[in-house]
């Protein structure tokens, strides 16, 4: 399980996260909406040790995160994948060298390693890629190449940072429909968006993150339901 | 190290064909009257080895080699594939910085080889057809003062410079900040860092070595 007890972090001045507290149930993908700057990827980053929160806690399965060292940290992230908001692939490799990095490092064979390339490619329906090269691909198709790098990996979570974000709504079906089948694998999602037709689609469980705190918590029906004036603004669009 | 070595051979030669040049020359100028003119190869010998051929190779490396370092390092990470390195278990310095230092280091001084060889010929010819200066002339002052330690005093020195500009390239474009003007930034401060590293470095070699 994922649990943010408190987490607080701030850039210069600014006060970002005051005080977030929520946990992601495992086996669900829990949404995380807010407005745009409100800390919503900076929260993802915390809980991947990415970036250290100035205060609080982010505890993936009983470990605190930013009291892990190095090689904790490593064996963590082994279990956690990241799904970039522009994909973060790398530009020199092909879509299978960019899937194939994080297995090599984990000391995988030939063999699996080209299994593994081959299933996750299947996963994201983008078999055929394999030797395209980043600069090849639409934006859609490289947002699923990185999901099938996280995917590959077989990670007990995998953290989704804006997954439709510059998308067509026809391609940010489709990638909501690749993290319900992710999620249906056993995989634990957890995905900030401020895209809400992705977040009612995706969702097991929703929450609001407001000037820096989670503003309210709940189902897909009880956000739906939801009296709160700033999640009603928020969810039904209204400025 | 083809990219950061192989492919700057030819401004390196370029550079050193016409320091090699301007050095004859220059040579023959204070000379002519004073010594005797076979004294242009001693200086172009010397000069070359120990002291241009490094330097202005470096120089023109930091602009080439440094610029290109964080300019590709900083696009990685206002794209956020530094930060996806770290998830996928590498870490960063490693994987990044340690492979481009060992790199520069390794190849400035086969190019700064290559430069030293270009400069002394360019100096020669440069004698022999436009000064009244023959070919055993030439050589006579090329190994009047000549020792061994010319050639790998100039080497030792070109690698450091080579890790530096390495190290600086590396080091400005994981600081990048965001967007085309945060790489821009970082680019310009790697060369010209680079630049002062060469600098400074040459100093510390010659109060050092010398």
């Amino acid at each position: 399980m994922i649990q943010l007890e408190g987490l607080t972090k701030s850039f210069d001045a600014r006060r970002v996260l005051d005080g977030v507290t929520l946990e992601v149930p495992d086996g669900q993908n829990t949404v995380i909406i807010g407005y745009s700057g409100s800390g919503k990827s900076v929260t993802l980053k915390c809980i991947v040790g990415l970036l250290e929160p100035d205060g609080g806690r982010a505890i993936v399965d009983g470990a605190v995160v930013s009291e892990l060292d190095r090689d904790q940290l490593t064996e963590l992230r082994g279990q956690i994948g990241y799904v970039f908001q522009f994909a973060a692939l790398f530009d020199s490799m092909t879509v299978a060298q960019n899937i194939a990095l994080g297995l090599v490092r984990r000391g995988y064979d030939g063999e699996t390693i080209a299994e593994r390339i081959a299933e996750s490619l299947a996963v994201v329906e983008l078999s055929g890629t394999e030797g395209k090269y980043p600069a090849e691909l639409s934006g859609g198709m490289r947002k699923r190449v990185g999901i099938a790098r996280a995917v590959a990996l077989k990670p007990r979570y995998i953290l989704y940072d804006e997954p439709t974000s510059g998308l067509d709504p026809v391609t940010s079906a489709v990638m909501d429909q690749l993290m319900v089948r992710t999620r249906d694998l056993g995989v634990t999602g957890l995905l900030v968006t401020h895209d809400m037709r992705s977040a009612f689609c995706v969702g097991d469980r929703i929450a609001m993150l407001y000037e820096g705190r989670i503003r309210q918590v709940g189902t897909k029906s009880e956000i739906q339901a939801t009296t709160d004036p700033v999640v009603r603004q928020f969810i039904e669009g209204r400025p | 190290m083809r990219r950061l070595g192989v492919d700057s051979v030819p401004i390196a030669v370029f550079i050193a064909i016409f320091t090699g040049i301007v050095l004859a020359l220059l040579s023959s100028y204070i000379f002519t009257g004073a010594v005797p003119l076979y004294f242009v190869g001693a200086l172009v010998g010397k000069t070359v080895m120990m002291e241009l051929g490094p330097v202005l190779t470096g120089m023109a490396l930091a602009g080439r080699v440094g610029a290109s370092i964080a300019a590709e390092l900083g696009t990685m990470k206002v794209t956020e594939q530094v930060d996806a390195l770290e998830t996928l278990a590498y870490d960063p310095n490693a994987y990044l910085v340690v492979p481009r230092v060992l790199a520069s280091a390794l190849m400035f001084p086969v190019v700064t080889a290559f430069a030293m060889a270009i400069g002394v010929t360019s100096g020669w010819i440069t004698a022999v057809n436009l000064l009244d200066l023959s070919t055993p002339e030439f050589f006579k002052g090329l190994k009047l003062f000549y020792q061994f330690k010319d050639i790998w005093f100039g080497l030792v020195k070109s690698a450091s410079f080579g890790a530096a500009v390495a190290l600086m390239g590396c080091l400005r474009g994981l600081d990048a900040k965001s967007g085309a003007q945060g790489v821009g930034q970082s680019t310009t401060r790697a060369v010209v860092l680079g630049c002062e590293a060469i600098l400074v470095l040459d100093a510390f070699w010659a109060l050092v070595l010398l």
